[in-house]
């Protein structure tokens, strides 16, 4: 986690903010039960999102903006796990690979119902 | 002048709309529509420059006339970015169904690769039993088909739902959305030479750009319609639009015809990949969030009159739009000019086809009957069409009204009653 915070902070910080507060590009973190109702939703990684492995996957594909598919494997895990424990998902002891990550279970896992019309 | 019958010049609907066959029988000639037209005098026929000199010689990929510059996409990206963002096409300033490869509206990711088609291959894997990896030779040995198909992306119109209404075109509002004529192979065909696994249920398409755009569908769609395509009105796919290859699945969400298609994968389930899940999926009220909406719902949008044409006076017109459904085909138009009050019938452009758009024409003798000059009028479209294959047309989506003060160009749009709220 502490090689994740280093990464974000040289390659992540510039465009999502200082601990993925957002702007000039999109927040990351926070915005926890901020979906209902009728005010403006905050939809984060940590909000919104119902998969902890899209996070990897997106990130490695597409991420940095600048200079996708550059990250490493293991430099994209650790700002995977940099991000999940800034959403409050994980503890900062907990390593993020690939058998750890598909078993985190994001907040809004639940939070999404597939589509059927006329139903 | 030739007489015309009553039914030519009968009014369908409130505020001077006029029954559909004023454009079969040249009724437009008989009301007087060529009063509107400079009367040729006793002066000569005026002869210019251009007809005293030789013009222009040939060239090997014609442009539009410099005179018309401002037919052209307009455009905005994040913050930073040059290529992220989308980019609208001037429907006000078009006509017909086709929309001209150059106009075709873009939703990217991280702006356009610079593909090298002897390098790009498509591969086929997952549950298959056999691997494949196509070059574009390998693709151009298949059968192909052409179909004429719009794309719109899913945040199209989003603007109607803004608390206070927009003052912009149709452009602005409703440009993300295009039509072309597809030509590819069949991606069905394309899973037969691979062969299907049983426990294949879904596909996952993903693209050479940057950001390696990704999505995945149910296979049905995959065996149903889905197209690799390879040209785009007659020509090889346009950059912007996907080339060397793009993926159409007709109907759905402009989001899921992956451009600059590199990967096809059989899965048993969905991958859930960023763009299924923290976007493009539609927000309730709840909290809880719909996924998966894959057809456009049907919709329509009159793109003359608009804001920024001026209407010169009293007399006669042509209203005029588009209409399309991600369901099947647009094939019910009605207009109103009188803000919803009453509605008649629009002759619709031939041919009326599945996914595609359809170009709808109204007659409308405008009397500007109001003591004020600067009285506006309001023209609303609706189209009936399927909203699904099982049920017959009954869903009808009202597109949003056109305020139209003579020589003047706001707009005043109201929210239709459309449940489409997806927001990239």
């Amino acid at each position: 986690m502490k090689q994740g915070e280093a990464v974000f902070a040289a390659k992540c910080q510039a465009c999502h903010g200082e601990k993925g507060a957002g702007t000039p590009n999109d927040r990351l973190v926070g915005g926890q039960g901020s979906l209902p109702g009728d005010k403006p939703p905050i939809k984060t990684v940590g909000s919104y999102w119902p998969y902890a492995t899209t996070l990897f996957d997106y990130i490695r594909r597409a991420m940095p903006f600048n200079e996708s598919k550059s990250l490493t494997s293991d430099e994209a895990y650790g700002v995977v796990a940099y991000l999940l424990n800034l959403n409050g998902v994980i503890p900062e002891s907990e390593t993020v690979n690939a058998q750890s990550l598909p078993k985190v279970t994001m907040p809004n896992r639940e939070g999404f119902v597939v589509f059927t019309r006329g139903k | 002048m030739k007489e015309t019958s009553r039914s030519e010049t009968e009014q369908v609907a409130g505020n001077g709309l006029l029954h559909r066959r004023m454009f079969l029988a040249g009724g437009a000639a008989a009301m007087g529509a060529g009063a509107m037209v400079e009367q040729a005098g006793a002066a000569p026929l005026a002869v210019e420059s251009w007809m005293k000199i030789p013009g222009a010689p040939f060239n090997g990929y014609g442009q539009p006339s410099k005179y018309e510059e401002k037919v052209a996409r307009t455009w905005a990206s994040a913050p930073g970015t040059g290529g992220t963002g989308s980019s609208r096409t001037p429907h006000h300033l078009l006509n017909g169904m086709i929309t001209p490869s150059g106009l075709h509206y873009e939703r990217s990711h991280s702006g356009i690769p610079d593909i090298n088609p002897d390098t790009h291959r498509l591969v086929i894997h997952g549950l298959v039993k056999r691997p494949l990896a196509f070059t574009l030779d390998d693709l151009g040995r298949y059968p192909m088909e052409s179909r004429i198909a719009f794309v719109e992306c899913a945040g199209n119109s989003g603007a109607l739902f803004a608390k206070q209404p927009a003052a912009a075109n149709v452009q602005a509002i409703h440009g993300l959305l295009s039509c072309s004529e597809w030509t590819g192979v069949k991606l069905s065909v394309l899973l037969q030479e691979a062969g299907i696994d049983s426990a294949a249920k879904w596909v996952l398409a993903e693209g050479a750009d940057a950001s390696g755009m990704s999505r995945s569908f149910p296979i049905e769609k995959a065996l149903d319609d889905a197209l690799v395509c390879l040209y785009q009105n007659g020509e090889r796919v346009r950059p912007a639009n996907g080339y060397p290859v793009r993926l159409l699945l007709p109907g759905f969400e402009g989001n899921m015809n992956v451009k600059w298609l590199r990967r096809i994968k059989l899965t048993a389930g969905p991958t859930m990949t960023k763009d299924e899940t923290s976007k493009y999926t539609i927000l309730l009220p709840s909290g809880k969030a719909l996924q998966f909406v894959f057809p456009l719902e049907g919709k329509s949008m009159i793109t003359h009159p608009s804001p920024g044409l001026t209407v010169r006076g009293p007399g006669l017109y042509e209203i005029s739009g588009l209409a399309w459904s991600g369901y099947g085909k647009a094939a019910k138009v009605e207009v109103s000019a009188d803000g919803g009050k009453s509605w008649g019938l629009a002759a619709l452009q031939e041919p009326v086809l599945p996914k595609a758009v359809t170009r709808f024409r109204m007659a409308w003798q405008w009397e500007c009957v109001s003591s004020s000059l600067r009285s506006p009028r309001r023209l609303f479209s609706r189209s009936h069409r399927p909203c699904s294959p099982s049920r017959a047309p009954t869903s009808a989506r009202r597109s949003h009204p056109k305020t139209l003060p003579p020589g003047t160009s706001a707009s005043d749009p109201t929210a239709p009653d459309c449940r489409r709220v997806a927001a990239p």
